[in-house]
């Protein structure tokens, strides 16, 4: 057996057979066909855990598909993480310096990887912080496509109309809600994004092991446990998750952990974790722990251990911890904005709330009824496998890839044992 | 295959599966009036995937509204008196989509006009037009003769259920699910097992609530007729024998 076939061969094993075989379907029509994609960090934050998993099955489905990350100075990161919080709808000050760094950045990171870019047959950006690549490489031959992780519903409307203006040249963009779409000219697709079964941090674990990362952190495995694990980012609300477990903990005992690593493309995370630890300062069986990128089974450790996960944000692309808690069978109490809304189905896989006081009495609710509890994570886990497992992801990119080369038909019928569609019999896309 | 050829074998039951992508139209709507405008124009996928697209979406129990312009008028608009009207709506009783439409409008227009004001409270939050991009799979399943689908219904995904029973509707003649296309077909025998599935309404029950049906009932109807079989003398003069899947 192959490696490829036995990494298929454990992906149907979770996520079903038909799953697979969906995914071989559409990939016998793109087959050779050249990928690549492209982010700015090859460690933390959602975007990179997806490529880590998506690159090697895409792979094993036949495709040749490679993963870039582009490279610039601590300030470049600055100024992308002010166009992140921009497009989730808050008020920055971008200077004509901090576009012109922006712009500069991509400029030579287009010459970087010019080859590889402009012979690819399709290449996907992630985010926008490498958007801007596709107006320095005007000889582009393949279909370039944008996908946009962060919640696009209500932008700062000056930061999107600088990105707009190259976004427009793209074939398609796919966001994670049709909320995030945009007026734009070419097809706007909606896949939210998933997790892969098998990654460190979600992996099964043995309780041994767990028990061990507790200890180790300081926790005692023997007390009930809420968890929080996300990057410390004013939009996670960490601050508002410590108050409603300040109002919870009146009425019931448990330990509370706010621990979250950092990303490479997001600086702004050390000021946030230094104001969260302050405000911890002195508080009983509250917990702040900054991890390192790295550390995923401490994460996979503390949402096994959790008794509830919170996932409290304010503004939110689509909550890839929520994904991962549900994953592990735990009820998630989550905020009621972006994809947690999808995710999180009141009374079913947990609750969702628009305050530290809604929190707090899903808190006390949850640890009261072990059995409600249970009932919700066991939801939690089936409502996962059958819609955000990797599997399904590659599944709708591969049937986005082979809509563009037809024309964004609306129905896409694959019969087995017809040839492959590709190369397309037309040369390449018309430059936009 | 001497029997086949007796009765005109109309060639085997191609067994598919489906998968949904959504694709957004960018259009969206915040009012009533603002509804009805984008209703006129929206591409006619736009309109089945609003009515249709929630069974292959994740859900747990039988949704309060049946569409998602009633739940939106509900939740968002706050007209209790019109999300019960366009819940009403069961969209595979309009011979087409410009129909289906049409009796849209028309709703939405009624209630506007009864209420002058209503046209124009503005929703919290928008109602966004979505389409879908059907992806049709090739399971490499066959069924030869009607009876063999008591076999293997129990192996159907949703994404099986809905082609054949929901988007074979805007596909063939008279808006029949595939199966009954390919059961009349068949000689009369066939026939009580069309009536059965002809009580599907795949409008109310879930993708799995509609394989559960079929499952006890085909599985019955299929008991009897191989019953039947080996009660030759009980069989119509010149009727086939249904044969035995394999």
């Amino acid at each position: 057996m192959s490696g490829n076939q036995g990494l298929l061969e454990r992906y149907a094993r979770v996520a079903g057979a038909e799953a697979v075989a969906q995914m071989q379907q559409l990939a016998e029509k793109l087959r050779g066909a050249r990928v690549v994609h492209v982010n700015s960090t090859a460690y933390g934050g959602g975007v990179a855990e997806i490529l880590h998993s998506m690159v090697p099955l895409m792979k094993a489905l036949g495709l040749e598909v490679s993963w870039e990350v582009i490279q610039g100075p601590p300030e470049f990161f600055e100024v992308t993480k002010k166009f992140h919080h921009a497009l989730q709808g808050r008020r920055v000050d971008l200077t004509e310096d901090h576009l012109r760094l922006y712009q500069e950045v991509n400029q030579k990171e287009a010459e970087r990887l010019a080859d590889k870019l402009s012979e690819a047959d399709f290449v996907i950006i992630h985010d926008p912080q490498p958007a801007y690549l596709i107006r320095y490489l005007p000889k582009r031959r393949g279909y370039w496509i944008w996908r946009c992780h962060i919640d696009l519903s209500r932008p700062f409307y000056p930061v999107w109309r600088f990105l707009e203006k190259v976004i427009v040249q793209y074939h398609a963009s796919i966001y994670s809600m049709p909320e995030f779409s945009q007026p734009l000219p070419h097809p706007q697709y909606i896949i939210p994004p998933s997790i892969d079964p098998f990654s460190e941090k979600n992996r099964e674990l043995a309780p041994e092991e767990v028990f061990r990362i507790l200890k180790d952190l300081g926790l005692d495995p023997s007390r009930r446990l809420v968890v929080q694990i996300s990057r410390f980012d004013p939009f996670k609300d960490p601050l508002g998750v410590m108050r409603a477990a300040e109002l919870a903990q009146k009425f019931i005992s448990f330990q509370l952990v706010l621990a979250g690593g950092g990303a490479a493309d997001d600086p702004e995370g050390e000021r946030v974790y230094q104001e969260v630890v302050r405000a911890a300062r002195g508080k009983k069986d509250i917990y702040v722990f900054k991890l390192p990128p790295e550390a995923h089974r401490v994460v996979n450790a503390l949402q096994r251990a959790a008794d509830i996960v919170l996932q409290k944000s304010l503004r939110e692309g689509f909550g890839l911890t929520v994904t991962e808690a549900m994953w592990k069978g735990k009820p998630v109490i989550g905020g009621a904005t972006g994809g947690i809304r999808t995710q999180v189905v009141n009374h079913h896989t947990g609750f969702l709330v628009n305050t530290p006081e809604g929190a707090a009495l899903r808190i006390r609710y949850l640890l009261f009824y072990e059995e409600k509890r249970r009932e919700m994570g066991l939801k939690a886990r089936e409502f996962v496998r059958q819609n955000f497992l990797i599997t399904r992801h590659v599944r709708d990119y591969l049937a986005l890839m082979l809509s563009v080369c037809m024309g964004s038909p609306d129905r896409l019928e694959l019969e087995t044992g017809e040839a492959c569609v590709w190369p397309p019999v037309e040369p390449g896309p018309p430059p936009l | 295959m001497a029997e086949k050829e007796q009765i005109k074998y109309p060639g085997p039951f191609v067994v598919k599966d489906c998968a949904l992508v959504s694709v957004s139209t960018g259009e969206k709507a915040y009012t009533l009036a603002e509804l009805v405008e984008k209703i006129k124009k929206i591409d006619p996928s736009s309109i089945h995937h609003h009515f249709w697209a929630r069974h292959l979406r994740p859900s747990f129990d039988h949704p309060e509204f049946h569409n998602d312009f009633a739940a939106w008028v509900h939740i968002e608009v706050r007209d209790r008196i019109l999300a019960e009207r366009l819940n009403l709506i069961s969209p595979h009783e309009y011979a087409s989509m410009e129909d289906l439409r049409e009796a849209l409008i028309l709703l939405i227009q009624e209630r506007v006009f009864e209420d002058e004001h209503l046209g124009w409270r503005k929703a919290e939050n928008p109602f966004y037009f979505v389409k879908s991009q059907l992806i049709i799979f090739d399971t490499g399943m066959r069924l030869e003769w009607p009876h063999e689908i008591a076999d293997v219904l129990e192996s159907f995904s949703p994404g099986t259920i809905f082609y054949h029973f929901i988007d074979a509707r805007r596909r063939n003649p008279q808006g029949l699910d595939d199966f009954r296309n390919w059961i009349r077909q068949f000689p009369p025998d066939y026939k009580p097992l069309e009536d059965l599935i002809a009580k599907v309404d795949p409008f109310f029950l879930s993708l799995y609530e509609i394989r559960d049906f079929l499952i006890r009932h085909i599985r019955t109807f299929c008991a009897r007729i191989h019953a039947f079989r080996e009660e030759p003398s009980r069989r119509k003069k010149g009727s086939p024998r249904p044969r035995e899947g394999g």
